[in-house]
């Protein structure tokens, strides 16, 4: 049974750190390229948008590059005594934060460009700080962006498959998630227990996303109640 | 840099259109700022809030707001703005909004209390609300009341009637006089509706390209005979005045003012020490060399001729006048200025035919 729920619990964190991390990064990301006017922006945000049309092969390949013994970011991971970064839990969670961070930003500077500037500087004229408006108008006002892109970059990285197995491999309980637990099990014709995890993911899926359109449903009409 | 009133000495360009203003106001009551749009009054609003960048000093009764060495960012400047737009914020209920300033300052510094100002602009029924669901005159008062909960040393408004229907604004006017009358808080208002600025300032900025074009008590401009104010046909003064005395037989009402009173047509509303603004118009004014007894008009006053511009409009000329320290414009024919003879410090009586209470 442990062979079942291993990739299902090794996803499920995955995703789950990825969510997070991606929160703390992306949230700045977003908010700088809602309000910049700075050219830069544009090349910024093809930036961020590059792993929508990237084939996930080609971003797994250049990351396995980068964090192996010769790459830039491999020596610098080994000169801080972390070791090298590829085949392990964490250089995975590294790539799918790189894989899935359109997901994470782009909700949300959606989210960010539609509030109203107005409340911004009404705020300011009330004594509230920059830190202070963002805490206190941004944030409640962008909530419904923020369980959008959470909601999206937790199935997303659920969904994964390219980056990982390029990056992280098979190991079971470090990289065998459930994407390449499946890839395997139709590779040595278990189709039956493939069923069980494909059809565990349809239905995961389904729920996370009704969830979401319900959610936000509710999220909106309730700003207008 | 003086301690009182407010002195704002400000550059700014943006794209094509430039600001560039000497201003020194008074340190309380009502200043309006007026002109057309685009003329830059709402810039130079933005720019003393410091919502928008600008080169200069701004300091308000000996508080340095910005000079040369440097600029307080906005939210640490002890002002409150009223937007012309419904500024609400959305995700909170009215008591939040008004809180949201009231919270962020000191408790030291708090002059106004939160019950106050609920009373004062009616809201307190309103107050477990929805900013959506309030109508526009309401979520203007929400937005009032949350700007004085922050006890501002100035309170800065934007046309703050302009996005309002008539009966909104009706609404609201009452609330803007006690305001005016009740609060030692110096005011910036800026309009481009003479009907706003006659009832509600004391001061007037009058703004043309982005620069001042006239300045001073709105009694002395608008009693001025070039008229920058640009009433045209309707072109009159404004006085203040009190209620002292009703006339119940002829249902009429004594209002005084610095140097005579007027009677008035006794309206059920007024009572007696009521402070009213009253407007007489240039062309309700004609002049007698003589006190005339036998003629229908009942205001009558001495007056001194102060000033004569003649021909400012083809046949037309206008005549300022003091009664006692307060100024009278009276709009006269050329061909009456000239077979009456009449010049600057003549005595003559001016016949008002008709009188009206600002509102």
């Amino acid at each position: 049974m442990d062979i079942y729920w291993e990739p299902v619990w090794l996803t499920l964190k995955l995703a789950g750190l990825t969510t997070v991390v991606l929160l703390m990064v992306g949230t700045p990301i977003a908010w700088w390229l809602a309000r910049s006017t700075h050219w830069v922006r544009q090349p910024i945000a093809a930036i961020v948008a590059l792993p929508l049309v990237l084939p996930p092969t080609v971003l797994g390949f250049y990351l396995l590059v980068l964090m192996g013994p010769k790459g830039m970011v491999g020596q610098l991971t080994e000169q801080l005594g972390l070791g090298l970064l590829p085949f392990t839990f964490e250089g995975l969670v590294i790539a799918s934060v790189i894989y899935s961070l359109p997901f994470t930003v782009q909700p949300l500077q959606n989210a960010f460009a539609s509030i109203n500037e107005q409340f911004l500087e009404v705020a300011s004229t009330l004594r509230a700080s920059p830190r202070d408006r963002f805490f206190s108008i941004v944030l409640p006002l962008a909530r419904p962006g923020f369980l959008t892109a959470s909601v999206l970059t937790f199935a997303h990285t659920i969904g994964e498959f390219g980056v990982v197995l390029m990056i992280g491999g098979n190991i079971p309980g470090e990289t065998k998630v459930l994407s390449v637990a499946i890839y395997d099990h139709v590779e040595s014709l278990e189709y039956t227990q493939a069923h069980w995890l494909a059809a565990g993911m349809v239905v995961f899926s389904f729920v996370v996303l009704v969830t979401l359109y319900s959610l936000n449903g509710r999220l909106q009409s309730g700003l207008v109640k | 840099m003086a301690e009182t009133g407010i002195q704002a000495r400000l550059t700014c360009k943006v794209g094509t259109f430039s600001l560039d203003v000497d201003l020194d106001l008074p340190g309380s009551g009502l200043t309006a700022l007026f002109g057309h749009s685009g003329c830059g009054k709402t810039t130079l609003l933005r720019c003393m809030a410091g919502l928008q960048g600008a080169r200069g000093i701004v300091c308000v009764n000996g508080d340095e707001w910005q000079s040369e060495s440097g600029t307080r960012p906005v939210h640490q400047r002890p002002l409150a703005y009223v937007f012309q737009e419904t500024s609400l914020f959305p995700h909170l209920s009215v008591k939040r909004n008004l809180m949201y300033g009231y919270r962020r300052i000191p408790q030291s510094e708090r002059q106004i209390s939160f019950d106050q100002a609920a009373e004062w602009l009616g809201l307190s029924h309103l107050l477990n609300r929805m900013p959506e669901k309030l109508s526009g005159g309401e979520r203007q008062r929400v937005a009032i009341a949350r700007a004085l909960l922050t006890s501002p040393k100035l309170l800065l408004m934007d046309e703050p009637l302009s996005a309002l229907d008539q009966s909104s604004k009706q609404e609201i006017m009452p609330y803007l006089e006690a305001l005016r009358d009740n609060l030692a808080i110096p005011m910036l208002y800026v309009s481009h509706s003479t009907a706003e600025v006659a009832r509600l300032a004391d001061h007037i900025v009058m703004m043309d390209k982005g620069q001042v074009i006239a300045q001073g008590p709105l009694q002395q401009i608008m009693a001025r005979t070039d008229q920058p104010f640009g009433l045209e046909e309707d072109a009159g003064v404004i006085l203040d005045a009190t209620l002292s005395e009703r006339d119940e037989r002829w249902h009429l009402c004594r209002a005084d003012f610095a140097g005579g009173h007027l009677w008035l047509r006794a309206d059920e509303n007024l009572a007696i020490g009521q402070r009213v603004r009253v407007q007489v118009l240039a062309r309700d004014i004609s002049l007698a060399l003589s006190e005339q007894a036998d003629q229908s008009i009942q205001n009558i006053l001495p007056a001194t001729i102060n000033e004569i511009a003649t021909e400012v409009s083809p046949g037309t000329s206008m005549v300022r006048l003091l009664a006692g320290p307060t100024p009278f414009l009276s709009r006269l024919t050329s061909r009456a200025v000239h077979s009456l003879a009449l010049e600057p410090e003549q005595h003559v009586w001016m016949q008002i035919k008709s009188v009206a209470i600002v509102d």
